[in-house]
């Protein structure tokens, strides 16, 4: 019988197979484990980032306060009687904070030494005290307990960034300096506060009262720019192209230099504001306005892209049906494809929008690199913006802007992720009409 | 079948609604119909069969100027409703698409309520001067179209959530809410199932007493079950047109034999 040699053929071929499939198993397995090792690296990174940010950050968030006794020395404030607005306002605050200091350290005498100790309060504490003294009169002439803003440095002490350990020629604080500051501590005179200043007011030099609420009302003017331009003109562009113009070379040539422009470095749009905007047309310097026009160009070819792929992924029978039942093509747009096609549409802008965000290069051409301490109020008045300001700030010598700029990346950062949960939030809202 | 056989000896007197003469059709260079001679008549079903790739639906789309949308598509020849030429520069598109109603292969109604599907064209074309005038277009298309007792009670839902058939009967009261007097229909029940098919070919014989009809099918048993007039095209060439019962007895070309019989197709 021939059965012993078809049962052994037989089984060769389903050993052959058995190995096959071992084989498939394998690759299978390796495959998706590439594929873990590759998202948990990437979740490695990302993850290191932002606890490294957090973690230089989260002291910007936070300022030391020293308590003081201040006398409001009516012979500093007024010398003459009077308490008129003017007069109050250009008195010598600081003579004040002084004058509390040396009767705090009666020893200290000699005059470097007195500057030294006058290093221990921020200059924000005159103004501090000034707003006090302006909103109520009264205090003039008594004397009460003012917790005022230390400096920098002091600052970087108490939150121990600087310890005895660093050799004195390297650390900001001299061996005088940290034995008051030791001695202001033990007294519990010294405190940590929430930074309010850090959320509320625009640039300085002092890094104890440098805010970020400039860079962000400038971040939020330049992007009602961005948006007002780029978002109607990007609209109509793509439905335009998409919908209604003819499929020639022109058209095109006009499609294949708008995928080139997105692809455009951002360097170049700032060197055509530069040159068009504020050489040719003489748009003030600086300013929100010209900020966002170029940023509106550099958004342009994203939002004209992701509309026309939004409504390109209509399917071709609603404008049929439309059509059909007799709407002109104008109304077959505006009743049915951009309806549908909105979610698309809006997800492209936002995103559009959140890479402008975070657009540095550009703007440094128009000058809106400039130191700007005051919050603007519109589109005109001189302004940075975020990521600008994160770069000034990593820029600047003083050791505590560090803590800012990281701060600064941390409120970015925060922008830009509630910008894109706008968007899937409105991508769901949309498409959840039906 | 009775019915059909008498209504088919209406045909000759029947007042002709469309003609096409010598229509032709190019996508790019590509020829898609070689010179199309059909008379259409008033309040009759004219079904278009013919094995697939062979230019019906392409004639169709010529009579509401629906491949104007095409790009590269270019239509001559002449084709008249009630006398008047539909492919000259004077007439308007959006016009004849209100006389000319479509229902589609695939039922495509909007995303948007069963009573927002039936009443937009209607708004668009400004033919309801009120809400009750809009309601009563709105029941009135629904009740032709056989669609009302499965959803009076739901009209504001989305029209995409009906069954399928039920979908394509929304399709078709879209269609005549514009009170169109030619409905063109390509293949409406290929997507459908056969209980749905039913539905529609009764639906398409109630209507014909108003409306005049041409129907794209593949199915020859369709053709012959809700038309009068059939016409065969084969290879972009109208082959032969005639009353159905002689197309489906008695074809003089051999090649509606060939077809009729499935030998080719």
């Amino acid at each position: 019988m021939t059965d012993s040699p078809a049962g052994s053929s037989l089984d060769t071929k389903a050993a052959a197979y058995a190995a096959l499939l071992r084989k498939r198993y394998g690759a299978e397995t390796r495959f998706r484990l590439y594929g873990i090792l590759a998202t948990a690296t990437a979740l490695f990174f990302l993850g290191a980032m932002l606890i490294s940010i957090i973690v230089i950050g989260h002291s910007a968030f936070r300022q030391t306060f020293m308590k003081l006794d201040i006398f409001f020395d009516p012979q500093v404030i007024s010398a003459n009687g009077k308490t008129d607005l003017n007069t109050l306002r250009t008195a010598d605050y600081s003579a004040l904070v002084k004058s509390s200091l040396r009767e705090l350290f009666p020893a200290v005498k000699d005059r470097r030494e007195q500057r030294q100790l006058f290093g221990l309060i921020s200059r924000g504490a005159e103004d501090s005290l000034r707003e006090q003294v302006m909103a109520n009169p009264g205090l003039i002439g008594s004397k009460s307990e003012v917790w005022l803003m230390a400096s920098d440095d002091m600052d970087l002490f108490i939150k121990g960034d600087i310890t005895r350990d660093m050799p004195e020629a390297e650390r900001q604080l001299s061996n005088l300096q940290m034995d008051w500051a030791g001695q202001i501590a033990a007294r519990d005179d010294a405190e940590l506060r929430f930074n309010t200043a850090f959320l509320t007011t625009g640039d300085s030099r002092e890094p104890e009262t440098a805010g970020i609420w400039g860079a962000v009302t400038g971040s939020f003017y330049t992007l009602v720019v961005t948006m007002v331009l780029s978002f109607p003109i990007g609209i109509m562009a793509a439905l335009y192209l998409q919908e209604f113009a003819p499929k020639n070379t022109i058209t095109e040539l006009i499609e294949v230099n708008i995928n080139n422009l997105a692809a455009v470095p951002s360097i170049v749009f700032g060197l055509l504001g530069l040159a068009v905007f504020l050489n040719f047309l003489q748009m003030p310097r600086s300013a929100p306005l010209v900020g966002g026009i170029v940023l509106a160009l550099m958004t342009l070819p994203t939002i004209i892209i992701a509309a026309r792929a939004a409504i390109l992924a209509i399917p071709p029978s609603i404008r049929e049906a439309a059509l059909a039942v007799g709407a002109s093509p104008m109304q077959t747009a505006l009743h049915h494809v951009i309806p549908l096609a909105a979610p698309g549409m809006m997800t492209g802008a936002i995103l559009g929008m959140a890479r402008a965000l975070g657009e540095t290069a550009p703007l440094l051409m128009i000058g809106m690199v400039a130191f700007i301490a005051d919050v603007p109020e519109g589109i005109f008045d001189p302004a940075t913006v975020l990521p600008v300001q994160i770069y000034l700030w990593a820029d600047s010598p003083e050791r505590a802007f560090v803590a800012k700029m990281a701060a600064g990346i941390m409120v970015l950062l925060t922008f830009l992720i509630v910008m894109n949960l706008i968007a899937v939030l409105l991508r769901r809202r949309f498409e959840q009409k039906w | 079948m009775s019915q059909a056989l008498k209504l088919s000896e209406t045909l000759a007197s029947a007042p002709i609604k469309a003609q096409a003469r010598d229509v032709k059709v190019f996508y790019g260079a590509k020829q898609a119909l070689a010179g199309i001679n059909i008379d259409i008549p008033e309040h009759h079903v004219t079904s278009l069969i013919g094995p697939s790739g062979c230019g019906k639906t392409t004639f169709l789309r010529c009579i509401n100027r629906m491949n104007d949308i095409i790009d590269g598509c270019r239509v001559e020849g002449s084709i008249t409703i009630d006398g008047v030429e539909i492919n000259s520069k004077s007439q308007d598109v959006v016009q004849l698409r209100a006389r000319v109603g479509m229902v589609f292969q695939k039922p495509n109604p909007f995303p948007k309520s069963i009573y927002e599907n039936v009443a937009y064209g209607p708004r668009i074309h400004g033919m309801a001067a009120s809400k009750t005038d809009m309601d009563q277009i709105v029941i009135d298309s629904l009740t032709r179209a056989g669609l009302i007792n499965e959803v009076k009670d739901r009209l504001d839902s989305p029209g995409t959530g009906l069954s399928g058939g039920q979908q394509q009967r929304l399709c078709i009261a879209r269609a005549i809410a514009v009170k169109p007097e030619l409905i063109l229909m390509d293949e409406p029940c290929s997507a459908l199932d056969p209980i749905a098919t039913a539905r529609v070919e009764e639906l398409i014989d109630e209507l014909r007493t108003r409306f005049t009809i041409v129907i794209v099918t593949h199915s020859m048993q369709q053709a012959a079950r809700v038309s009068q007039q059939t016409a065969f095209f084969h290879m972009g060439e109208l082959v032969e047109a005639g009353p159905t019962e002689q197309i489906f007895t008695n074809p003089k070309d051999p090649r509606t034999q060939a077809y009729i019989t499935g030998r080719i197709g």
